[in-house]
């Protein structure tokens, strides 16, 4: 049975899997290494003992993310090779260096100093201990760099030649390959959302907190600083996004033509489409409540500017625009979302009930998990709008895989089914009693925190540089 | 003339980061194959602790070892992936239970043991992954067009399931010689007697191995054993012979460094014996590295990097290891 399904869809299937697995932790682990670096920072300024407190709370549950962040990270850079490797011999010239990059200049350095971050309060001074926290953040930053733009070449390929065996190599310089078009904005784009999604999990945790004891110190502090993050970040993150689409719309039309539905060129102007069931087989939104004229006046910021339409292109070069049209909606409502709760954050604050308004606390608990929904959502968009291309406009999808044999690549993705939910659904579990752990006044440490067993006491252990604060 | 130069630089850059790879994460899976054989308790943790600090810094060496072939020689990348695909499916799925059970173990009291198990479970099956896929490449894989042409199951062969067992025990012997040095008690008294047995065991994969390889082509065998290659290749098993006895002298006068560098000492001979049947193919007998190389462009742009931020990469990483340095207790965890 599992030799007549399609190896193709069955490799699609698992690169998507394991790779909307592997993003949920970075988008995490990139805003709390931040966070714990500026918590540190602020600790070290003020010596106030609610930032070291805070500091070793997230501490933990930055470790048990991290762990999952690397372990399918590293699923990640074998899985071009396993299913992609036509992809691979033909793009690995110019997308190979810039991952080895990546590896070079922030896989080591975050792992360098993760064990010092985590392991080494007490084995090094507070100085050294603050840099290798910095260094993590910084890591987690670069990689993020390198990743994004080998993602915006997929994109809006540019600056390279095509040689005798069909190979894409760099030009001349290696520039253009980095800073492609899309590259500046999706990299914004993708950070401010890892920040958003942190800041709304540490929200989340700090109102779930505050419900049950609104004077705890911890929970006041995190809810607070959540807050602030959401309120300023997520209005920059819906201009970003905007950018984003706009710069979309000139390299890759299709894309947004299809994320917004729109089938039939508008010459007078097009309209928003709200919501509706796109169907490509009848080349028109079945069900279709629109705005008219809004749709040109977001995309063209003009409401009489014409449109194209999908028809205007290729039958086989659309993308399946039922699914972004769907994700993209999604993301988008999630933006405005945490844009409301940003606002009566500070509405609240303003008139002094942070603290104490318990709707705006259930609220931040209900969106807790809002983040991953629109960072996913948010991938989707791209990457199903990328489609049928892997490198746009070049390499279709259909010519890029590995020689496959179905049952090999049916029982591995089953195996990846069955090994990341059961593993990374006991992280979750045990992130989330990481979480209801009301932050304490005296936060232990690590509990598998290694030491010499000979000279130092555990004692003098942790009563070395964060709690001296208190 | 320049691209020739490039591309021998690259092999050598990937061979360095296959070996850092095999000794830095092999003595970690090590200790997690030998783990069931460690009394639950401070044996336990103690051994936890000794390498929890830096796993994931030895672990990036495989990461940088996937990502370099990727890089510099997209055409073998491509190749040797999917004619492995199932092994390497096997080793990353035995890599993820081993990672996160680092932080599992710790984080669930009542579940521990099914953590500790997962943990070994994963290290065994990543290492005997590891040591197929060694003996599938050299065995050789069919290629066609530039691309793997053979069948799934391809790899599977006595002589392949003979290099993952050799891989096993000598991940195993790496495990065993780290605990001798970064441990005391009774766990450093439990490591030497392993340490013994898998020495043995070592060198009689290590023989089995040696054996069988010229057997596989003719091409070995003539690298091996024909004037004046032969004059060269004698000195490996010369100098086998004698880090396998200053290992095991080393055991008997008790000494804690000696047993962990011999056994690195073995590892990279048995390395360079590789390096010897090997070169210049990247996939034995189809492929060498200038069929596979990327262009001099891609090649050079990366050297720059490579340059400099590889010895960077091991100081800092020197660094951790040294912040880490003396026996991994038991005690810290309240
Ligand atoms: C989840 C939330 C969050 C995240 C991921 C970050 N921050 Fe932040 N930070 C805040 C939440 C916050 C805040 C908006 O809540 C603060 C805390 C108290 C305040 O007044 O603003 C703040 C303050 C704050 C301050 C002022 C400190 C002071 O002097 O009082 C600086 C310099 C930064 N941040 C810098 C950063 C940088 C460089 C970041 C990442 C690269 C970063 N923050 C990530
Ligand atoms: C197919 C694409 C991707 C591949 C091949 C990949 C590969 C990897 C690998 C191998 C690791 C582990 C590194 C280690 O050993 O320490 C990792 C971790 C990480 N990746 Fe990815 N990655 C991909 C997509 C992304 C994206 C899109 C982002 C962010 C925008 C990202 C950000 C990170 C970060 C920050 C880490 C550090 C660990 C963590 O924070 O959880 N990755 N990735
Ligand atoms: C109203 C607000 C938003 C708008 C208008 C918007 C717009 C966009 C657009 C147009 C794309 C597709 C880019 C492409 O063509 O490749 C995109 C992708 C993405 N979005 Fe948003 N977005 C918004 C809110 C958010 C939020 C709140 C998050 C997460 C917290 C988020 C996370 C992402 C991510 C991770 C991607 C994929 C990476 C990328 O291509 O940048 N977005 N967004």
């Amino acid at each position: 049975m599992l030799g007549q399904l399609d190896p193709v869809i069955l490799a699609r299937a698992q690169f998507a899997f394991t790779v909307s697995f592997h993003f949920i932790f970075p988008a995490f682990s990139i805003g709390l290494a931040s966070y714990l670096m500026v918590l540190e920072a602020l600790w070290l300024k003020t010596g106030e003992g609610v930032y070291a407190n805070l500091y070793r709370y997230w501490l933990k549950i930055f470790a048990v993310t991290f762990g999952m962040g690397v372990v399918s990270g590293v699923v990640m850079s074998y899985q071009f090779g396993t299913n992609w490797s036509v992809f691979s011999t033909k793009a690995g010239p110019i997308i190979g260096p810039l991952m080895a990059y990546e590896v070079l200049t922030a896989f080591f350095l975050e792992a360098g100093f993760l064990g010092v971050m985590l392991f080494g309060i007490s084995k090094v001074g507070k100085g050294l201990h603050f840099f290798a926290t910095c260094m993590v953040a910084l890591g987690t930053l670069i990689s993020a760099t390198w990743i994004i733009a080998v993602n915006s070449w997929m994109q809006t390929p540019a600056g390279f030649a095509i040689n005798a065996k069909g190979q894409f190599v760099p030009a001349d310089s290696w520039l253009p390959i980095i800073f492609t078009a899309s590259f500046p904005f999706r990299l914004v784009h993708t950070v401010i959302a890892a920040y958003l999604t942190t800041a709304f999990v540490v929200g989340a945790v700090g109102a779930w907190h505050l419900l049950r004891d609104r004077d705890n110190p911890g929970a006041r502090k995190m809810f607070s600083m959540a807050m602030w993050m959401a309120a300023i970040v997520a209005p920059i993150q819906i201009l970003a996004g905007d950018a984003h689409g706009l710069n979309t719309l000139e390299h890759q039309p299709a894309k947004v033509l299809a994320m917004e539905g729109d089938y039939q060129p508008s010459p007078n102007g097009a309209p928003l489409i709200l919501f509706g069931f796109p169907s490509n087989d009848e080349a028109r939104v079945r069900y279709e409540v629109s705005i008219p004229h809004i749709g040109s006046l977001i995309l063209k910021h003009d409401p009489y500017a014409p449109l194209q339409g999908l028809t205007d292109f290729q039958r086989e070069d659309w993308p399946p625009a039922h699914i972004v049209f769907w994700s993209f909606r999604i993301m988008v409502a999630l933006g405005f979302a945490m844009l409301g709760v940003g606002l009566w954050s500070l509405f609240a604050r303003a008139r002094g009930r942070l603290y104490d308004w318990r709707w705006l606390h259930r609220v931040a608990v209900a969106m807790g998990p809002a983040g991953f929904i629109a960072v996913i959502a948010g991938w989707v968009t791209t990457e199903v709008g990328r489609q049928p291309f892997t490198v746009y406009g070049l390499l279709r999808t259909a010519e890029s895989h590995s020689p496959l044999a179905a049952p090999a690549v049916a029982a591995s993705l089953i195996a990846f089914v069955l090994v990341y939910f059961s593993a990374f659904g006991a992280g979750t579990y045990y992130l989330l009693r990481l979480m209801a752990k009301a932050p304490e006044r005296k936060e232990p440490e690590l509990p598998n925190l290694p030491q010499r067993a000979a000279g130092i006491t555990p004692a003098a252990g942790v009563g070395a540089p964060l709690t001296a604060g208190e | 003339m320049i691209s020739i130069d490039l591309t021998i630089f690259w092999a050598a850059i990937i061979g360095f980061a296959v070996m850092a790879y095999v000794v830095m994460d092999g003595f970690d899976l090590g200790i997690g194959i030998l783990f069931p054989s460690f009394s639950i308790g401070d044996e336990r943790d103690q051994a936890m602790n000794s390498i929890a600090p830096v796993w994931d810094g030895n672990e990036t060496w495989l990461v940088m070892g996937g990502g370099g072939l990727f890089a510099a020689f997209p055409l073998a990348y491509a190749i040797i992936l999917p004619a492995t695909y199932p092994l390497i499916i096997a080793m990353l799925l035995g890599l993820v239970f081993r990672g996160v059970a680092f932080e599992f173990r710790w984080r669930d009291a009542g579940h521990r043991a099914l953590w500790d198990m997962a943990f070994s479970l994963g290290s065994v099956v990543a290492a005997l992954a590891q040591g197929i896929t060694l003996g599938a490449i050299l065995q050789g894989v069919r290629v066609e067009n530039d691309a793997y042409a053979g069948g799934w199951l391809d790899w599977l062969s006595p002589f392949s399931l003979l290099t993952g067992i050799a891989v096993v025990i000598g991940y195993a012997l790496l495990g065993a010689t780290w605990l001798i040095w970064k441990t005391e008690g009774t766990s450093q008294r439990h490591a030497r007697r392993l340490a013994f047995w898998l020495g043995l065991g070592t060198l009689a994969a290590l023989a089995a191995v040696s054996a069988a390889t010229p057997f596989l082509h003719y091409d070995y065998w003539r690298r091996w054993f024909a004037l004046p290659g032969v004059l060269l290749t004698a000195q490996v098993p010369l100098l086998v012979a004698i880090c396998a006895a200053t290992l095991f002298w080393g055991l008997k006068r008790d000494f804690e460094r000696l047993p962990f560098a011999m056994a690195l000492a073995l590892f990279l001979l048995g390395f360079l014996g590789l390096g010897i049947s090997i070169y210049p193919y990247i996939v034995p007998r189809a492929v060498t590295i200038w069929d596979a190389a990327a262009p001099p462009e891609s090649q050079s742009f990366m050297l720059v990097g490579a340059l400099v931020i590889v010895p960077v990469i091991l100081a800092y990483t020197g660094w951790a290891y040294w912040v880490f340095r003396g026996k991994a207790g038991v005690h810290g965890y309240h």
